[in-house]
């Protein structure tokens, strides 16, 4: 649910970064956060618990510049990608505006991918939000596995299993070393700012 | 959950409500957010709004605990919390559910009490929902 201030010009979007556990959600908001200038990016927000899984949610809130005179200002967050924790995930997801898809390549976790999107259609169609009608993109990260010995999955088994009925955008990413990260913050920006500025006819983009 | 849109009407209608009615009376900081923890209007005293306070992450966060809060309340067979409070050493925070979406977090010392927060976080609660939800 995007944010339109007419009175100070800004428009706030909730992008969520979406997946199965320990695929690189987090990851991807570190990266921005350390790769951004201070002045374009705000206090990244992660809220502590032990051990290096989200139990509930990070938060990155962005300034991408302005459009038509409107300051567009993004809040990344992450849900925990544990399947248990099923509640958090529809919590965080509450107002979204765009969603990144991260993916992991390991084979033993093909399954788990597909498991993912599919509990993220359910819980977007417990907001009444529709995932085909949504701007969403797709991340194949940690391409740097297939380099290593650890059976992966291709970009095309991926994309078979994941991206066959979507048919949307889809970027190989290597989210510890920044590699495909900007370039899938770009895209499901564009998106989003064009589906909420398209929506309330701030602009025709 | 339709989209936010706010003029400059609705946030000084709503600037002006806050403040005679809960700035005025002592309160530090109001805050009021909608569910998906963006921030819609931060009015507080000159001193108080001159230290430092990170209100992108307390709106996430207390969105975030609200809702939280509304999952342990059906929990126990409750449909919801309408209001949730922490007591600090030298500050207090309260939360309190404004119509369907949004929420008014209001941040007090000791010197104001916490039964007249709540009467008037009551009193607000539908001028609010009226500026916003229609």
């Amino acid at each position: 649910m995007a944010l339109i201030d007419l009175s100070k010009k800004e428009v706030h979007c909730k992008i969520v970064f979406y997946g199965p556990g320990r695929c690189g959600k987090t990851t991807n908001l570190l990266y921005i956060h350390k790769a951004m200038d201070e002045k374009d990016r705000g206090k990244m927000l992660t809220i502590d618990t032990k051990g290096d899984r989200t139990l509930f949610f990070d938060l990155l809130p962005l300034n991408l510049g302005k459009i038509s005179g409107f300051d567009i200002r993004i809040q990344l967050y992450t849900v925990p990608g544990q399947v248990m924790y099923e509640a958090t995930r529809q919590l965080v997801l509450k107002g979204v505006d765009g969603l990144v898809f991260v993916a992991d390549p390991l084979k033993v976790r093909q399954e788990r991918n597909i498991e993912s999107l599919e509990d993220l259609r359910r819980n977007l169609a417990k907001h009444n939000l529709d995932m085909d009608k949504m701007p969403l993109v797709l991340q194949y990260n940690k391409r740097d596995l297939c380099d290593t010995p650890v059976p992966t999955l291709t970009v095309e088994e991926l994309e078979h299993d994941l991206n066959s009925t979507l048919k949307t955008a889809s970027y190989e990413a290597i989210a510890t070393t920044g590699v495909g990260v900007f370039d899938t913050l770009k895209e499901i920006s564009k998106r989003t700012v064009r589906y909420v500025a398209e929506k309330h006819l701030l602009v025709k983009m | 959950m339709a989209d936010f849109v706010i003029t400059a009407q609705s946030q000084e209608k709503a600037g002006n409500l806050i403040v005679n009615s809960l700035i005025n009376a002592g309160v530090r900081n109001v805050l009021l957010i909608d569910s998906a923890g963006n921030v819609l209007t931060n009015c507080g005293h000159e001193e108080a709004m001159n230290i430092d306070i990170d209100a992108v992450s307390l709106a996430a966060l207390a969105a975030a605990s609200l809702a939280a809060t509304s999952q342990i309340a059906q929990l126990i067979g409750e449909d919801d919390f309408s209001l949730l409070f922490h007591k600090g050493k030298n500050g207090n925070i309260h939360f309190g559910r404004i119509g369907q979406e949004l929420i008014l977090i209001t941040i007090f010392g000791d010197d104001v009490s916490l039964g007249l927060i709540r009467c008037r976080v009551a009193e607000l609660s539908d001028s609010l929902a009226e500026i916003f939800e229609g």
